[in-house]
């Protein structure tokens, strides 16, 4: 006589509710700071623009850009290594695109093109520093980060005599790489489109993939993940290689839009992705974080950075404001996350 | 009574209509590319606060901390989401910001550029530009040193294809005119680096009778090469913008002027204009309002000693 068999329940497992589940989750911290820092710049300056369609779309692009970054950021972080040059990466990327169109007449699209493969090229010497001297990635890339900006600048100086490169506008029109990476759809910026459809990329992989497995554990612990068969090595030198994509997906946005490179540009962002994936609920030491935090990260360092000026505030304390704003932020998802993971 | 009341309640209401808000109400943001930080900005901003003061306006001055164009285009979009009356701006790149301020024009906002941007400013729908032009104030400059007799001369540019730099070697050769020969020397930014040329330049040729240099970064090192080769105060030296050091020169009388685009002005009008444009209409006829060059000569060298200390040159 064949019964549906009774799911077999253990009696030392607890049940944990969905509630509960939610909240344990980490980038609830972030998810509850973006809510709070909306709700406070709603109430502010709501009726000063804040909450208009174009300051909305003000602020969600500034938002999008940093996310690109703190995205990937937010994988190697959780890998436990930091990239701090990805700032002179912008500058370099954006030069190679420029001075390749406009002093070397390429075409756009293959402009890019090499970008992209000198950006593998710069994750990939990143990561192989690491892994062969030990040293920790926070020098390895500060020593990249004087590197690649100080190379940007002899470089383009060299060729061009200058330190900016304009007259892409005319070179982009009509090509089919640009057009992905410039213009708006449905009143959108395109970079918030790359800002999503990277977020989901990044928390696919994070959370779905072996690979995903691998970054944790070696973020965790990456001598028990050897240990374990995870190819420790080849895991960082791969995300190394992300966050220098991410930087040139950010330069050629930014080279497109401005029509011009500048070997200034991305200086700090380095440390604006970090705060981004911090606020978003990652550890400094690695092997434990969210892509989808990071990404509420840069929402309320975006929200912050361009609703600062709704509220009228004099512009000479923004940076004040700014750090106080941050430094809320990170303590309400630090308090959060405490509340919610405490066993109870 | 009533009736009466409710008359000249519309009466005034149509008439506020007429003449546009009232100045407590008028709000214009400015957004310029160098932060209140940088004391050439800051200047400005003191034009921009003191205009507010004056009119009786709301006035907001946005910049980016460090040169960032793409931020600079971010600040303008956010101000037009917060509607102002109206809008300055400053135009060091148009390709960068052009999307932003053309937008700012087709919402309805009046815009008026200031300090860079006098070539562009009209294709991208601006109504004034306030400024100095640098074609003008090199003319300027030759001008001045042709009466003082120059027959050589030579124009200190330390970055030859920076066109606002050009145009004002260009200028300065077409106002000292024909009888005098202008040569460009181009040179570096380094300080020793320039400071050699120019030595080297004026040994060469000691006919060389005026010397232009187009800021501190090339005056203050073609000071020091004056000085090396005893020349201080007997060639006729000219330079761009101020410095601390190049006043005291003035003051020494070893120079002969320093041109001072006197961007305080900058600051200050182009408030006023949009105030009266926001009010009643009103623009001044020429498209561009030169607020240089303004030549400060050993006599007025003091005063603007003590002007610059206090925020206003």
């Amino acid at each position: 006589m064949a019964t549906r068999a009774k799911p077999i329940t253990d009696e030392r497992v607890r049940k944990v509710g969905i509630v509960n589940k939610l909240l344990s989750r980490p980038e609830l911290g972030a998810v509850v700071g973006a809510i709070l820092v909306f709700a406070f710049f709603s109430l502010v300056a709501g009726d000063r623009g804040f909450l208009s369609s174009r300051g909305i779309v003000s602020w969600l692009e500034v938002s999008a850009q940093l996310g690109i970054l703190a995205v990937a950021v937010s994988l190697l972080m959780i890998g436990g290594q930091f990239d701090l040059s990805i700032g002179s990466m912008i500058a370099a990327a954006g030069m190679v695109i420029a001075i390749s169109v406009v002093v070397y007449g390429w075409p756009m699209w293959a402009a890019i093109l090499l970008a992209f493969a000198f950006a593998g090229l710069v994750g990939f010497i990143n990561g192989y520093l690491v892994n062969r001297t030990g040293l920790p990635s926070f020098i390895v890339t500060l020593a990249l980060l004087f590197v690649l900006r100080g190379a940007t600048i002899g470089f383009t100086r060299l060729i061009t005599g200058r330190t900016q490169v304009p007259g892409l506008h005319p070179q982009a029109e009509g090509d089919w790489l640009a057009f992905l990476f410039s213009g708006t759809l449905f009143g959108l910026p395109v970079s918030i489109y790359w800002w999503l459809a990277l977020t989901i990329l990044a928390t696919w992989i994070l959370l779905r993939t072996r690979f995903g497995n691998w970054i944790f554990a070696t973020g965790g612990d990456p001598e028990a993940a050897r240990n374990a068969g995870v190819p420790v090595q080849r895991v960082r030198i791969i995300l190394f290689i992300g966050t220098a994509v991410a930087a040139t997906i950010f330069a050629t946005l930014q080279v497109l839009a401005a029509g011009s490179a500048d070997v200034a540009r991305g200086r700090l962002k380095e440390f604006e992705a970090i705060i981004a994936t911090v606020i978003g609920g990652t550890l400094l030491t690695g092997g434990y974080g969210s892509a989808i935090g990071a990404t509420f990260g840069a929402l309320i360092f975006g929200m912050v950075q361009q609703g600062i000026f709704f509220t009228g505030v004099n512009t000479d304390w923004f940076q004040v404001f700014l750090g106080v704003m941050l430094l809320i932020a990170v303590l309400v998802n630090r308090y959060i996350r405490h509340r919610a993971t405490v066993a109870k | 009574m009533k009736r009466l009341l409710l008359f000249s309640a519309l009466l005034a209401f149509g008439l506020a209509f007429a003449q546009g808000p009232a100045r407590a109400d008028i709000r214009i943001i400015v957004v310029s590319h160098g932060s209140a930080a940088d004391p050439f900005w800051s200047v400005v901003k003191n034009g921009v606060d003191q205009a507010a003061a004056d009119m009786g306006v709301s006035v907001e001055y946005l910049a980016p901390e460090i040169f960032d164009m793409p931020r600079m285009a971010h600040l303008i979009d956010a101000a037009i989401a917060a509607r102002p009356h109206g809008l300055v701006v400053s135009i060091p790149d148009a390709d960068a910001l052009g999307r932003s301020i053309r937008a700012a024009v087709a919402e309805g906002i009046p815009v008026i550029s200031m300090n860079s941007g006098s070539d562009v400013f009209q294709g991208l729908g601006v109504l004034r530009h306030v400024g100095q032009t640098e074609y003008e104030a090199g003319f300027g400059a030759g001008q001045r040193m042709a009466a003082a007799g120059v027959t050589i001369a030579i124009c200190v540019n330390q970055e030859v294809g920076n066109v606002a730099l050009d145009l004002r070697c260009q200028g300065f050769q077409d106002g000292l005119g024909e009888g005098a020969s202008t040569s460009v020397l181009a040179v570096g930014t380094d300080p020793v680096e320039v400071r050699s040329a120019v030595m080297a330049a004026l040994s060469a040729n000691p006919d060389i009778d005026g010397v232009l240099a187009l800021g501190p970064l090339g005056a203050e090192p073609t000071i020091a090469a004056l000085e090396q080769i005893g020349r201080l105060g007997q060639v006729v030296f000219g330079t761009f913008d101020l410095s601390p050091l190049i006043l005291e020169t003035l003051v020494a009388g070893n120079m002969a002027f320093a041109i001072d685009q006197q961007q305080y002005l900058q600051g200050y009008l182009p408030i006023v204009f949009l105030t009266l444009y926001i009010q009643y209409g009103l623009l001044p006829g020429s498209e561009v309002i030169l607020t240089g060059p303004g030549f400060v000569t050993p006599e007025t060298a003091a005063q603007v000693i003590e002007l610059a200390a206090r925020g206003i040159r």
